[in-house]
């Protein structure tokens, strides 16, 4: 494919509640077995970018872990590759990433050092399968000077944390607003880009003399008239996951069939970090339904309505309900768990109890000795 | 110049022709095996754990899935820049081109490929068993003895000493007598036929008996060594060592691994099993399934019951079929309404609605007795079986099968139902 990627996972969001204390956004678990950078990278993979840049910087430690090799995602090339890039101390430069175009800005050698003439750049945390070469293609095909991926999300959804555009009967972005009290359209952009990449280096050295530094507010808004922004509408399954509501419904979405059956039966894959464990046993006493179980799981109670993710313990008499374990949670005897999110690693003492009142999300973070064999 | 201490020969060649229909399409190293492995992953794992980075690997009945398995040794942190994995077929030579005839004889073949590496000593490991072994302290006792022949051995029961190959030992664990399945075993410890030779050992008994037809180590490289001298121990190993070379100990092995606390433990941290995983996703239990004493691989799909079972990656398990004592190998799919009872159903099979498997009287298989029995129903690869179908105890079947070939929907127990030709 003619295009590099930029991967901006560099995000946290005070919308995940405790969930961010640990992590990125990027790298929160996904449906059992994923984490929400893998599916950016996937669509890559899969669309043929052979090199790809990920902008981190807040708390990057278990994303870094997780990037720890590029051959998970097909990148392990000479030809290309997967770059991490984590803001550092130069001679020129000493400030963290101030927004998502300096990002991109203090790490600009990378584009200038590219060969290749576009640029998809897409943020790491959203739920999705795309082919860029169709994106690139509309791109090319509508002469635009920049092509946003834009989804109509109906009514019912708040999207006051979302851009929201307009765009004419030529799907010429004419309006934009980012993070609107009231929207007055329904599409947002799903935070997909691609644009010349000269002309993206362009824009983006314009912006850092002028102390500019957000790519939203500073370029597609500010150039929205000026520059032919085109926006490119999916109507696939798409989900960002930046808040405790939204991680916890993309979660619950793969309990649905054709939701399982588009990300993980469709041709292509979607890739993640091999771990190696066990397959999940279950014992006299499990009883599952309507529930994902990740490898390496113990099951010996009882799940409903949930999503275990890896490596996770189950005691005797144990009920689960509505609720999502993430990875290593050792959870002791006699538990009730419902409407919660267990974050990992967690220890929960025999005959616990946790319940999420009033259609609240619940997260528990425990963090108790724990005995094992 | 390359220097590796230690490097491992992995003899993955054989048929495994007691495994039935199961190796009618892969080699035995290559057969599924405890929900999401293969056999190779054991003895390949414990390489890479022990510290061994050159392996080997012998092949040469039906490779291909072998080769794709292994492939540069990615799973197994065997892809070296020096080093690392390399499948060796047979290949032509200007004089002598010849299959593998024996274990040895593969290895003899392939004496370039050792001596690239100048090892001090090779390992020889064969396929076919499950196990975790520290190969390092084999090495260590091999060293402390000042040995040139190191073999594994295990003790078995007395009664079923004359199936394998006997070690007599004295009290340092020096061999003093070997005897291929003696009649009257001397001892009850059991060549596992896992060797460490001092390489300059190996390689000139290799090339002195090289005219042996079917050089094999047991019959022939081991009595030579120990005619010539050679100083022997025995390395007694006493943790899980599981022979998987008939279809019953196949599905015994494979039940023992859902006991509450297995025996063969894959959950350690410190010695894991790695293998190739093509299917990622978890596993989706419906509103309806039950699942009890089981272990289950990534990506399978339950809608029906499933009790003291091993379940592989990518199955689909359709509604109100109950499946019960079974090993269902990968992406195999089962429809609804159906009953399998202590059945091996291999990989990518395709079973019907109101299919029974495993009903009725044990009946001997009247084919191939020795192979077919204990009550096990066992369904080759790529199978195809279709709707309304019962099938009795002791039965095999193999290839696409349709309603013409059952009389009156069924198979009788003890009856093979062996078709030729693929399935598109």
């Amino acid at each position: 494919m003619r295009a590099i990627g930029i991967v901006l996972a560099g995000g946290n969001n005070r919308r995940m509640r405790e969930l961010s204390q640990r992590r990125a956004v990027c790298a929160m678990p996904i449906a059992g077995s994923y984490r929400s950078i893998d599916f950016t990278l996937s669509n890559m993979s899969n669309s043929h970018i052979q090199k790809v840049a990920v902008l981190t910087q807040y708390n990057a430690g278990s994303l870094n872990e997780h990037l720890s090799s590029s051959k998970w995602w097909d990148f392990g090339r000479k030809q290309g590759g997967l770059y991490v890039f984590t803001p550092v101390a130069t001679a020129e430069n000493s400030t963290w990433y101030r927004g998502t175009a300096d990002a991109i800005f203090q790490n600009l050698d990378f584009l200038k050092n590219s060969h290749e003439p576009y640029v998809v750049v897409a943020s790491g945390d959203c739920v999705y399968k795309m082919d860029f070469n169709k994106v690139l293609e509309y791109h090319i095909s509508k002469g635009a000077d920049i092509t946003v991926v834009c989804r109509d999300m109906g009514e019912g959804v708040n999207l006051e944390r979302f851009g929201t555009v307009r765009m004419n009967e030529e799907s010429r972005i004419e309006e934009f607003e980012e993070k609107p009290l009231h929207a007055k359209s329904r599409v947002i952009s799903c935070g997909i880009y691609i644009l010349r990449r000269r002309h993206l280096i362009e824009m983006i050295e314009k912006c850092a003399e002028e102390d500019r530094y957000d790519f939203v507010r500073d370029i597609l808004i500010r150039y929205k008239d000026v520059k032919k922004i085109f926006g490119y509408k999916i109507r696939d399954y798409w989900r960002n996951i930046a808040s405790v509501e939204d991680y916890y419904g993309t979660n619950m979405d793969f309990l649905r069939p054709e939701v399982r059956g588009y990300f993980f039966r469709q041709y292509p894959d979607i890739y993640s970090r091999v771990d190696d464990l066990a397959p999940a046993k279950y014992n006299v006493g499990a009883s599952v339904r309507n529930s994902l179980i990740s490898s390496g799981c113990i099951v010996n109670g009882v799940v409903e309505n949930s999503v275990i993710f890896k490596e996770s313990y189950i005691g005797n008499n144990c009920v689960i309900k509505n609720s999502i374990i993430l990875n290593d949670v050792y959870i002791g005897d006699n538990t009730y768990i419902e409407n919660c999110i267990v974050e990992s690693r967690g220890t929960i003492r025999a005959n616990s109890r946790y319940v999420g009142e009033n259609g609240q999300i619940r997260i528990v973070v425990e963090r108790n000795e724990r005995y094992t064999m | 110049m390359i220097k590796k201490e230690m490097i491992a020969m992995l003899l993955a060649g054989g048929q495994g022709s007691r495994l039935g229909v199961l190796t009618s399409k892969v080699a035995k190293p290559a057969v599924a095996f405890g929900a999401k492995y293969r056999i190779i992953d054991f003895p390949l794992s414990n390489c890479i754990n022990s510290g061994v980075d050159t392996v080997g690997v012998l092949t040469q009945y039906q490779p291909l899935r072998l080769n794709s398995h292994i492939g540069i040794g990615i799973p197994w942190d065997l892809d070296r820049n020096i080093g690392g994995v390399t499948v060796l077929p047979p290949y032509e030579k200007l004089s002598n081109s010849e299959w593998y005839t024996g274990t040895a004889n593969a290895i003899y073949q392939n004496l370039e490929y050792m001596e690239s590496y100048h090892p001090e000593y090779v390992l020889i490991l064969s396929g076919d068993h499950i196990y975790k072994m520290d190969y390092e302290i084999m090495l260590d006792s091999h060293k402390a003895n000042n040995a040139d022949v190191t073999i594994a051995v295990m003790p078995v029961p007395m009664e079923e000493a004359h199936r394998f190959g006997i070690m007599t030992t004295d009290d340092r664990g020096r061999i003093v007598k070997f005897e291929e399945k003696p009649e009257n075993p001397k001892s009850n410890l059991a060549s596992m036929g896992i060797y460490i030779f001092n390489w300059k050992t190996l390689k000139k008994a290799l090339i002195d008996m090289a005219e042996q037809p079917a050089l094999d180590f047991g019959k022939h490289v081991i009595p030579y060594c120990h005619r010539k001298g050679s100083s022997m121990f025995a390395y007694e190993f006493n943790g899980y060592w599981k022979d998987v070379g008939t279809l019953n100990s196949y599905w015994e092995a494979n039940m023992e691994l859902i006991d509450i606390v297995p025996e063969f433990n894959l959950y350690e941290e410190y010695w894991k099993i790695y293998t190739k995983s093509e299917i990622q996703p978890p596993q989706y239990f419906s509103s309806d399934s039950v699942v009890e004493r089981s272990i289950i691989g990534e990506g399978t799909d339950i809608y029906g019951k499933v009790y003291n079972s091993v379940i592989g990656c990518g199955v689909t398990i359709g509604r109100d079929t109950v499946i019960r004592d079974s090993i269902i190998m990968n992406q195999t799919r089962i429809g609804d309404y159906c009953e399998i009872n202590k059945a091996i159903v291999a990989e990518e099979v395709r079973i019907g609605n109101h299919v029974r498997l495993g009903v009725g009287q044990e009946v001997e298989n009247d084919t191939a007795p020795h192979i077919y029995n204990h009550g096990i129903v066992t369904v080759g690869e790529r199978s195809v079986i279709p709707n309304d179908i019962t099938v009795g105890k002791n039965s095999v079947i193999f290839g696409i099968t349709t309603s013409v070939d059952y009389e009156q929907g069924c198979l009788p127990g003890g009856k093979s139902l062996i078709k030729a030709g693929e399935r598109q």
